[in-house]
């Protein structure tokens, strides 16, 4: 009896003791709370892409081999130290584990969260805690429409672009579209996804029909009934934001009863698969990359050194993820070097470092960035769509439009749902 | 007959939560109240698992409770840490009420497959309730305390010093409860139903008022969690959730109603240094800690408290 009461006490204090190590850390460099899906459906296609992003952008930072003009070692030459969690739990557990990012292991910013549901959650805790938190991947635009943030960033685009991106795309491609359908997973991301593609085609095409909206449950993974009903719902065009599981289910059930022959699907986040799935694509399928990034990142030298890195060392190029996790460091890094130019070279306060952030512009591997909308918080960039094409048996993307960020993308001030009834009116 | 010892043993767990709640550091303060709100789930189950029950939707309740404290703050801008968990237990009381009619008829596997298939269809509304926030759900306005809104630095005080005498109430209420001729029917029941009934009792009704009560427990719960995370989705009454609180509640063990408090506790200390030295692999330390407790102290935690004196 005494020695298990022992042997309790002991393990107790040995967790205790855990955390205590972390607080006793040097001051010196800056801590940076990495937060991403590590396990779960989400980690394959988004969550790990985006942590092996976020390892190899900070050792090459603090190694100072990025590219111009990210050459500066490390933030403003401090060493950046990251601080790993994992995204899945609930709700509950990341406002949990945000508290113990920013109170037990004191990072001076934390960077990341890929689901919606996180943001909204974190986003008031942040502001309780006065921590700089860099969203890099969610979607939803309820964050800055809802409320206005100070200490609050989002350095990629919101879903609403991906949908009238989708739908300009459309018009181009299919100019004499009449018949749509959709095809979503029914939780938020898939009820968004297709309200706002449904309200954008039908400003673009006032006499459009909308055949069918099917919303399976989400990891359904058995789509025959809903393929029957596209098939029979004979749409030029059929939209679908499905992901990973969900999409290579779809794809490998619908190619061979033709529907793809039949109709022009859209695949909105097609790109985190369309690698992996190269010979069930067919040709002609619209693939999305939730913006510039992937096969539709420009041309440059950031981009170059950022694909070729990343490529040598995983041994797959990087996706959307990746690139929105890295897009989201650099822009990070380019407020904070920015305040510290303003401080006469030394190290800026957190309040210095939001004031260089607000209505910054900056660039990642994936081009121009612009904190334009949500008060300079939110980012607004371009976005491009194309379709597949096998070039010599290896996938790539052809008749590729860029849509720039002011016609995809609502002003500041005006919510998403509001802008595309009104026409896109600027 | 030994002196009840639990009402002092409770009254010095507040005491100690009260006095040394403004010197913890913040980041065991948030995590300490998580369990309480767990703990009050645990505590309604505990009720149930002494008669033999185990439910595995006792996360509708928790989810309830939090979707009223979110729509009062969404609908009348009411923010009072005390109005919300009462409202999210007087409305989840009211459900398992009405539920119970049809509940407390069944045992066993059918009852727990039964009461997860409730809060399943709960979970499914949700979802499909787009001006809601669907799965994203929406923010709950910071938390009040008798219409003050305390300072960013002791809010978190604040609201802990609330859960802990919520919680301390609502365990003395229940150990008082399972000391009366109701309460300590369970063991009967579990035993031996029809014996119960030759005694003259009721087992359906017996179950009946440990659901209602086990459901107000889930809802106080789930109106402090939404309250002080500040954020609620239709995850909260996902099956998992269920799962977890089953857990706990098997982690603790039955003996005595501090025991749900302390396996939440335990729970949340064993997951928050699992996120901490093992970020890609948590879920491995976590199962691993539990497969442990279950391997050498099968009658739960509490039983390290009761093998000097009972056995």
């Amino acid at each position: 009896m005494q020695r298990t009461r022992k042997l309790v006490a002991s393990i107790a204090a040995a967790a205790l003791c855990v955390p205590a190590l972390a607080v006793a850390q040097d001051a010196a460099p800056i801590k940076v709370g990495v937060v991403t899906f590590l396990s779960g459906p989400a980690a394959g296609p988004f969550g790990v892409p985006a942590r092996n992003a976020a390892e190899i952008t900070i050792e090459m930072l603090n190694g100072g081999k990025v590219p111009k003009p990210y050459d500066q070692k490390g933030f403003g030459g401090a060493r950046l130290q990251m601080v790993l969690v994992d995204e899945s739990g609930g709700t509950t557990t990341q406002v949990t584990e945000f508290r113990n990012l920013v109170q037990r292991d004191n990072v001076d910013v934390v960077i990341g969260y890929i689901s919606s549901g996180s943001c909204l959650g974190i986003a008031p805790v942040a502001e309780e805690l006065k921590t700089l938190t860099v969203f890099f991947d969610c979607g939803t635009p309820r964050i800055f429409e809802e409320r206005d943030y100070k200490y609050v960033f989002r350095t990629s685009s919101t879903a609403t672009m991906d949908s009238v991106g989708a739908a300009l795309y459309v018009k181009d491609l299919k100019p004499n579209a009449k018949v749509i359908a959709g095809l979503n997973q029914n939780y938020a991301w898939g009820q968004d996804s297709w309200g706002d593609f449904e309200l954008s085609m039908k400003q673009i095409f006032p006499k459009i029909e909308v055949a069918t909206s099917q919303m399976p449950k989400l990891f359904a993974g058995q789509y025959n009934a809903e393929i029957s009903t596209l098939l029979n719902a004979k749409a030029d065009v059929i939209h679908s934001s499905f992901w990973d599981g969900d999409l290579e289910a779809f794809i490998l059930q619908a190619g061979p009863r033709g529907l793809f022959k039949r109709s022009v699907v859209v695949l909105t986040t097609g790109e985190t698969a369309m690698y992996k799935l190269a010979d069930k694509i067919p040709d002609g399928v619209v693939i999305g990359a939730r913006g510039p990034y992937g096969p539709y990142a420009p041309d440059n030298e950031l981009n170059k050194w950022y694909s070729a890195t990343f490529q040598d060392r995983y041994n797959v190029p990087p996706n959307y993820a990746a690139y929105q996790m890295t897009q989201a460091i650099l822009g990070t890094k380019a407020a904070w070097e920015k305040a510290q130019a303003a401080n006469g070279g030394k190290r800026p306060s957190i309040d210095q470092v939001i004031a260089a952030f607000e209505r910054l512009t900056f660039t990642g591997p994936g081009g121009e960035v612009r904190m334009a909308i949500g008060k300079g918080h939110q980012a607004i960039t371009e976005t491009a769509y194309g379709v597949t094409k096998k070039v010599g048996g290896k996938m790539t993307v052809a008749n590729v439009k860029r849509y720039p960020a002011e016609t995809v993308n609502p002003p500041d001030g005006v919510k998403a749902a509001d802008w595309i009834k009104n026409g896109f009116k600027k | 007959m030994r002196p009840d010892r639990t009402p002092w043993v409770l009254g010095a767990i507040l005491a100690v939560l009260l006095v040394v709640g403004p010197f913890a550091p913040l980041w065991v303060v948030f995590p300490v109240t998580i369990a309480i709100a767990k703990g009050l789930v645990a505590l309604g189950l505990m009720i149930l698992l002494r008669c033999g029950l185990v439910s595995f939707g006792q996360a509708l309740y928790y989810c309830i409770g939090a979707y009223t404290a979110g729509m009062l703050g969404r609908v009348f801008e009411l923010d009072g840490v005390f109005t919300l968990m009462l409202a999210g237990m007087a409305v989840a009381a009211a459900t398992a009420y009405v539920l119970g009619f049809l509940l407390a008829r069944y045992r066993g596997i059918f009852f727990g497959l039964l009461s997860l298939a409730f809060s399943m269809i709960f979970y499914g509304l949700l979802v499909k309730s787009e001006t809601l926030g669907s799965t994203d759900g929406f923010n709950v306005l910071p938390s009040t305390l008798f219409g003050i809104r305390p300072a960013d630095e002791w809010v978190r005080y604040a609201v802990l010093a609330a859960a802990s005498s919520v919680a301390f109430v609502a365990a003395l209420l229940v150990h008082r409860y399972l000391r009366t001729p109701l309460g300590s029917l369970a063991p009967a029941i579990k035993d031996n139903e029809i014996r119960v009934e030759y005694m003259g009792a009721s087992a359906r009704y017996a179950i009946h008022v440990k659901y209602v009560i086990a459901a107000a427990l889930a809802g106080l719960g789930g109106g402090l969690a939404a309250t002080t995370v500040g954020h609620i989705d239709p995850e909260m009454a996902y099956w998992t959730v269920s799962g977890e609180f089953v857990f706990i509640t098997i982690l603790a063990g039955t003996g005595n109603v501090i025991a749900p408090f302390l396996g939440a506790l335990i729970f949340e200390g064993i997951r928050n240094v699992a996120f901490a030295v093992s970020p890609n692999t948590w879920q491995m330390v976590l199962g691993g800690a539990l497969l442990a407790v279950i391997v050498f102290l099968p009658n739960g935690l509490w039983s390290l408290f009761r093998r000097g004196r009972a056995a």
